[in-house]
């Protein structure tokens, strides 16, 4: 789950992490009034939507650039209303864009030097990580390629969480000097109980800045949540922006379905996350390409094999389907009965149906075949998973012809 | 011979009376599971199906029936006190099955089972089983067959895909071991495969993986310098849209490993077979053991 940057300041201001000074705006003339309660001269407005190039993007109407610098607090109300209700196209949102529903309005910042931190969670050591360097403002992978000594590790006890010495440690590694190290220690600490108790997997702060005031601040950053946790964090969970996401994931996490859009043609339901990868994989080699990851989970009823049915179908670019179940706690007879539903329904509703391949082994998988069997539905059974990717390949590829 | 499980093996199950613990726990027994206990708070002096006590803690669980293995369906926001609970009664073999517990509640319990000397099978995995013998999880039992391929695995239906291509060219297993597909998980594919290459009754060895982390890196390593018995191995992923499943700095850490590409790079130059496709798999194993016979 992502979150806006206006979002990312708020939870970083809770933890008293320091940013600059700014607010959000969804009018003009909330911009307006934000930027002339900043009092300064030196005003950023930045388009707030999930994908990143916004800076070097484009607006549909032609306005150039996500980001503005200005001056005054009517620069920044016209900045916001050649903004707001538009599309962006950055390089990360495809050419149809991202409409731009807020814009924050920041104070600029005089910058000394960019430095990047972050913290994760490495699965190596099962423990928080820090990772630091003072080649900020950049790519951190280019600084790994190109000067991996650049780059600081700082290991945390998993369970004795930071301690004071090592943010000092960390503070003197970027470079800090010992007026400026206490502000920098802070904010280390800051964020880590920001990570901790927010349940992240990832907080990135890149760049973060030192100024020629000699304040420390976040001027970027990116979470990374632990979904699993997220039950436990409501506040965060409202964060959520539907508009920002695929609508087919949208509609999948409405029945905890695991849904990743891709840009192939061959829709894929799968039971278990690994074998829903190892599906993608087949489909690849013979030649096919998916357009999607779907996994249905372990314990999915007929409603959900339904609902990850109508998903499949729904999406234009998908040919046809591939339906590889092996049942564990999931029965073949309950997936073959949300297949025929789905179908039916769809029937019903004089929509689009594609050409499917079945494939289903496990628990009551004579009762899934007889069922599907039964119901007279216009599929192809397939006796492994090789047998079933070849004939979805060769589903799609027969279209073409 | 196998490892971990087998008929000397009594398994307590904590959250015995949930909708999932149940319908295991007689898929276990079925199997010809030795189920001595179960645990649900609060629901201590139940008999499960009239014949299993249930007991409100693990620590009377075990006093009263010297259960020597947990398989815990507990829901997520309980799982990992549950974990912690049993490993307080010395339990030595641990199997988490449940899935979609928070990965720092893991990182703690990992940290905390640092000195114990009990063994966590998980999370998020199917569990193990020892086919013929004993069945602790979640898999169909009857896709099994008695026999010397050690099969270990992050995920829990490709496993199944594997073993059932074993199972249909008349190649049994040794011991199944699912591992789980959480960042933290107790055990890895590293100590598996040590324990296969000790026993006497595994003769070859798969391990099937995923994209992230380290673990079959290290697991090649491990191998290349040590191993006595042919190793298959799978990878998924190779597919999977970069960035989706690991953070930007993740990639860091690892320098550059868990990568599919890079994991099946490793495994290669450490002598390993490779199964190309999933459907692949039980050829693979035939192959490897061919190569070392042959």
């Amino acid at each position: 789950m992502n979150i806006h940057e206006y979002q990312a300041k708020q939870l970083m201001q809770k933890f008293g992490v320091a940013t600059p000074r700014g607010d959000v705006a969804s009018t003009p003339e909330q911009a307006e009034s934000i930027a002339r309660a900043l009092g300064t001269n030196n005003l950023v407005v930045k388009a707030q939507i999930h994908a990143g190039g916004r800076g070097k993007g484009k607006f549909e109407h032609g306005f150039q650039g996500g980001v503005h610098l200005c001056k005054t607090a009517s620069q920044a109300r016209d900045i916001a209303a050649q903004m707001l209700g538009k599309r962006l196209i950055t390089h990360q949102t495809g050419p149809q864009g991202r409409i731009v529903r807020k814009v924050l309005i920041t104070e600029g910042v005089d910058i000394q030097r960019e430095l990047y931190f972050a913290i994760l969670l490495d699965r190596s050591i099962s423990a928080p990580m820090i990772i630091a360097s003072t080649e900020g403002g950049v790519e951190i992978e280019t600084v790994a390629a190109q000067n991996p000594e650049k780059i600081i590790r700082e290991p945390i006890h998993p369970t004795l969480g930071i301690q004071p010495y090592q943010t000092r440690k960390l503070a003197r590694k970027l470079q800090f000097g010992s007026t400026d190290m206490r502000a920098a220690c802070r904010l280390f600490a800051a964020l880590y109980r920001l990570f901790i108790e927010s349940d992240c997997s990832l907080v990135e702060i890149n760049p973060l800045v030192q100024t020629k005031g000699g304040d420390v601040l976040a001027l970027d950053a990116k979470f990374n949540f632990d979904e699993n946790a997220l039950f436990r964090h409501p506040d965060i969970l409202a964060m959520r922006d539907p508009d920002e996401e695929d609508p087919r994931e949208v509609e999948a996490s409405k029945y905890h379905l695991n849904y990743i859009g891709l840009n192939g043609n061959i829709g894929c339901m799968v039971n278990g996350a690994g074998l829903a990868m190892a599906t993608m994989d087949i489909i690849k080699y013979y030649g096919g390409e998916p357009a999607n990851f779907l996994d249905v989970g372990g314990g999915a009823n007929e409603e959900q094999v339904t609902e990850a049915f109508k998903i499949l179908v729904s999406d234009p670019n998908v040919k046809a389907i591939l339906v590889n179940i092996f049942g564990g706690i999931m029965k073949c007879d309950i997936i073959a009965q949300g297949v025929i539903n789905a179908y039916r329904t769809l029937e019903r509703q004089e929509q689009r149906l594609v050409p499917l391949v079945v494939r289903l082994e496990g628990t009551n998988v004579d009762k899934g075949k007889e069922l599907l069997r039964q119901s007279g539905l216009p599929l192809e059974a397939a006796d492994d998973l090789a047998d079933a990717a070849r004939k979805v390949v060769a589903a799609v590829q027969n279209q073409k012809k | 011979m196998a490892i971990l499980i087998g008929n000397n093996t009594r398994l307590l199950v904590q959250g015995i009376t949930g909708k999932a613990g149940s319908f295991h726990t007689r898929s276990c027994i079925e199997y010809g599971t030795n189920v001595v206990a179960g645990v649900t708070p609060a629901r201590g002096g139940e008999l499960f199906d009239g014949k299993i006590p249930v007991f409100d803690t693990v620590s009377e669980a075990v006093a009263a029936t010297r259960a020597n293995a947990s398989m815990i369906f507990v829901p997520p926001e309980f799982a990992a006190d549950s974990i912690l609970e049993a490993v307080d009664s010395g339990i030595p073999l641990i199997v988490c099955i449940t899935e979609g517990i928070p990965v720092l509640d893991m990182m703690r319990v990992k940290a905390a089972m640092r000195n114990s000397t009990s063994r966590l099978i998980g999370p998020n995995c199917p569990g193990i089983i020892t086919p013929g013998q004993c069945k602790i999880g979640i898999m169909p039992g009857y896709i099994h067959k008695p026999g010397g391929v050690g099969v270990v695995s992050r995920s829990g239906t490709l496993t199944y895909e594997a073993v059932w291509q074993l199972t249909q060219r008349g190649i049994g297993q040794s011991t199944c071991v699912g591992i789980g597909g959480d960042p933290i998980n107790g055990t890895s594919h590293l100590d598996v495969i040590k324990m296969f290459n000790d026993d006497p009754g595994t003769e070859a060895i798969i391990m099937i993986g995923e994209i992230g982390g380290s673990a079959e890196e290290e697991a090649a390593e491990w191998i290349k310098h040590n191993c006595q018995k042919p190793v298959a191995a799978f990878i998924a992923g190779v597919t999977a849209p970069p960035g989706r499943r690991m953070g930007h700095a993740g990639a860091i850490v690892s320098g550059g490993k868990g990568t599919a590409q890079a994991k099946i790079e490793a495994l290669r130059d450490a002598g390993i077979e490779i199964a190309e496709t999933p459907a692949d798999m039980g050829d693979a194993v035939i192959r490897a053991m061919k190569r070392r016979n042959g």
